[in-house]
C-alpha cells in the first residue's frame, strides 16, 4: 500500500456506463461486421464459418445489425453535446500535422475529445443509423418486397458503401486509441493519470482538476 | 444435384477458374417460345408443376387469364395475358409464357454471394443449387427480368431450371413436351436460331412485317427465346424488357469497387498496424506527471 502514497490519484475517464455499452458495441460490431464481410466480398465468404454458416449469417445480421444501431445510439446520443465542433476544434484540424509530429504546444488544448474523435462521432453516427435504413431496403425476408427493385438496389450498393466508411472510421479509431497509449486502459479499467490527462486532454484536466468538479 | 453431363462452367462467388479438363464444349441449348403458336392453354405450367413437384396455393382469380398472376417459388413458369389493339383498330391477344430466360450474362449469378449456389452449365443452363442458397435474394436484385423468388416456407431461391435434370440425359423441358401447339420447341441454340428465322419469315408474309426473335444482346442472348409478332415492341407482351441488361447499380455494387475497397481498408490498417510497430505509440512521460502534479497542487490550493 506504500506504492499508493507515491502514485497520483487517477481520473476517470469513461464511468462503467460508457464502458459497458462500448464493449458491448464491440461485440455486436464484431458480428456484424464478420458476417457483413463475408457477403461483401466473395474472397471473404469463409468469415461465415465464424458466423453460424451461409444462412445463418444471412439471417442473423440484419436482427444483430439494429441491435448494434440501437447500442450505438444509446451509447453515443448523451455525448451529442460535448461532440459539438468549436472553434478551437477546426483549428486543431488544421494543426492536425503538428499532432502527428508531437508539437502539440502550437496547438489550442483539447477539452474532453478532440476533433477526430467528434468527426468519428458523427461519421459513426450518420452511417450506423443510414445502414440500419438501408439495410432494411434489401432485408429480403421482411421488407425488401415493398420496395421498388431500383430502391432495393441502391440499397444494396449504399449499404456496401457505408459499411466501407464505418470500416475505415474503426481502423483509424483502433490506431489512433493504439497510439494514444493509455486510451485503450482507459476504456477498459475507465481511468487515465493526471499526467495523460494533461498531455491529451489539458483542457478537460484543468476542468477536471478545479475545486469541486470531479465525479 | 451437379449433373457432370451438365459441365459447370461459372459458378456463383467464386473467382477460381471452374474444372475445365473435358474437352469439345457442349452445343449450347435453347428453349424457343413462339408467342404465335401460344393458344394460352397452360398445359406448361401443369407441366412444370407436374415434373418438378410443386404445387403452388391456389390463388385468387384477378379477372384475367393470368393466374398464378405472378411467378412463385411454386410457379417457375406463368402465363401472361395481354390485350393489344393494334393500329388498325384490331384486338391482339399476346400471350407469353414467363420464366427465367436463361441469360448468357445472368445477373443473377453476379450478384449471388454464396460460391455455387447459382452455376451455368456449359450448355448455356442457369441453375440454382438451393443446398447452398443462404436466402439473401441478392439474386431478385441481380436479374434484369425479376425472375427469381424466394420461398416463404424455405427462405430459399427458386426459378425455372430449363429442366436440367431431363436435359441432362437427353429430354426435352417438360413444357417442351407438354405443349400440344409446338410453340415451344427445344434443341441447340443455333438450330432453335434457324427454325426462329423460318417461322419469322412466314409471319412477315403474313402480313406482321415487325415480326422478329428476341435473343437480347444486352444479357449476352439468352437461352430462351421467343418468337414476337411485334419484336420492337416487346413491351406489348406484359412489359418484356425492350433492351434488358444487368443494372448499372448492380454492377457497381458487385464490380471492381469492392476489391479496391477491400485494398483500401486493408492498407489502412496495416498502416496503422505499422506505425505504432516503427514510430511506437505516444506516450506520457514522468515530465507530464510531474506538471499534472503542479496544477493539482496549485489548484487545491
Ligand atoms: S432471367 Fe434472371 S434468373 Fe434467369 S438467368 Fe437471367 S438473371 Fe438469372
Amino acid at each position: 500500500m506504500a506504492d499508493r502514497d507515491h502514485r497520483p490519484a487517477l481520473i476517470l475517464r469513461h464511468p462503467p456506463r460508457d464502458r459497458a455499452l462500448h464493449w458491448l458495441l464491440v461485440i455486436v460490431f464484431l458480428f456484424t461486421a464478420t458476417s457483413g464481410f463475408a457477403l461483401f466480398h466473395p474472397s471473404l465468404f469463409w468469415l461465415t464459418n465464424l458466423t453460424g454458416g451461409g444462412p445463418w449469417s444471412a439471417i442473423l445480421h440484419p436482427f444483430i445489425g439494429l441491435v448494434m444501431a440501437v447500442v450505438f445510439v444509446w451509447f453515443a446520443a448523451p455525448t451529442w453535446r460535448v461532440a459539438q465542433l468549436t472553434p478551437n476544434d477546426i483549428a486543431w484540424l488544421k494543426g492536425i500535422r503538428y499532432v502527428v509530429s508531437g508539437q502539440e504546444e502550437r496547438l489550442p488544448e483539447v477539452g474532453q475529445y478532440n476533433a477526430g474523435q467528434k468527426l468519428l462521432y458523427f461519421t459513426l453516427m450518420t452511417c450506423v443509423l443510414l445502414l440500419a435504413l438501408t439495410g432494411i431496403l434489401f432485408w429480403r425476408r421482411y421488407f425488401a418486397g415493398y420496395f421498388p427493385i431500383g430502391v432495393v438496389r441502391l440499397g444494396a450498393l449504399a449499404h456496401a458503401f457505408l459499411a466501407f466508411v464505418v470500416l475505415i472510421s474503426v481502423v483509424v479509431h483502433m490506431s489512433a486509441a493504439a497510439w494514444e497509449a493509455g486510451s485503450i486502459r482507459s476504456m477498459i479499467r475507465g481511468t487515465v493519470t493526471p499526467g495523460w490527462a494533461y498531455k491529451h486532454r489539458r483542457a478537460w484536466f484543468r476542468e477536471m482538476i478545479r475545486p469541486g468538479a470531479g465525479r | 444435384m451437379a449433373l457432370q453431363s451438365l459441365d459447370i462452367i461459372r459458378r456463383s462467388a467464386t473467382k477460381t477458374p471452374s474444372p475445365a479438363a473435358r474437352g469439345p464444349v457442349p452445343a449450347e441449348v435453347a428453349k424457343l417460345i413462339d408467342t404465335s403458336k401460344c393458344i394460352g392453354c397452360k398445359a406448361c405450367q401443369v407441366a412444370c408443376m407436374e415434373w418438378n413437384d410443386l404445387r403452388d396455393q391456389v390463388g385468387t382469380c384477378d379477372g384475367t387469364y393470368n393466374n398464378p398472376t405472378d411467378l412463385t417459388a411454386q410457379s417457375w413458369t406463368v402465363m401472361r395475358f395481354a390485350e393489344y389493339e393494334n393500329p388498325q383498330g384490331d384486338l391482339e391477344w399476346l400471350i407469353r409464357k414467363d420464366g427465367c430466360m436463361h441469360c448468357a450474362d445472368p445477373g443473377c449469378l453476379k450478384a449471388c454471394p454464396a460460391p455455387g449456389a447459382i452455376v451455368q452449365y456449359a450448355n448455356g443452363i442457369v441453375d440454382f443449387h438451393e443446398e447452398h442458397c443462404i436466402g439473401c435474394g441478392y439474386c431478385i436484385a441481380g436479374c434484369p427480368f425479376n425472375i427469381p423468388r424466394i420461398s416463404r416456407r424455405d427462405h430459399k431461391a427458386y426459378k425455372c431450371t430449363l429442366c436440367s435434370d431431363r436435359v441432362a440425359v437427353g429430354l426435352e423441358p417438360a413444357c417442351v413436351k407438354a405443349c400440344p401447339t409446338g410453340a415451344i420447341t427445344f434443341g441447340t441454340k443455333e438450330r432453335m436460331k434457324v427454325d426462329a428465322e423460318e417461322r419469322i419469315a412466314d409471319l412477315k408474309s403474313r402480313g406482321f412485317e415487325q415480326a422478329g426473335l428476341y435473343d437480347p444482346i444486352g444479357v449476352g442472348g439468352t437461352h430462351v427465346m421467343y418468337v414476337l409478332h411485334h419484336a420492337d415492341q416487346p413491351g406489348l407482351y406484359s412489359g418484356l424488357a425492350l433492351n434488358p441488361h444487368i443494372s448499372r447499380t448492380v454492377r457497381l455494387w458487385k464490380g471492381v469497387v469492392k476489391p479496391l475497397a477491400l485494398g483500401a481498408l486493408a492498407l489502412a490498417a496495416l498502416v496503422g498496424f505499422f506505425n505504432y510497430i516503427v514510430a511506437g505509440p505516444k506516450e506520457v512521460g514522468p515530465e507530464d506527471e510531474e506538471a499534472a502534479r503542479k496544477e493539482q497542487e496549485k489548484a487545491h490550493g
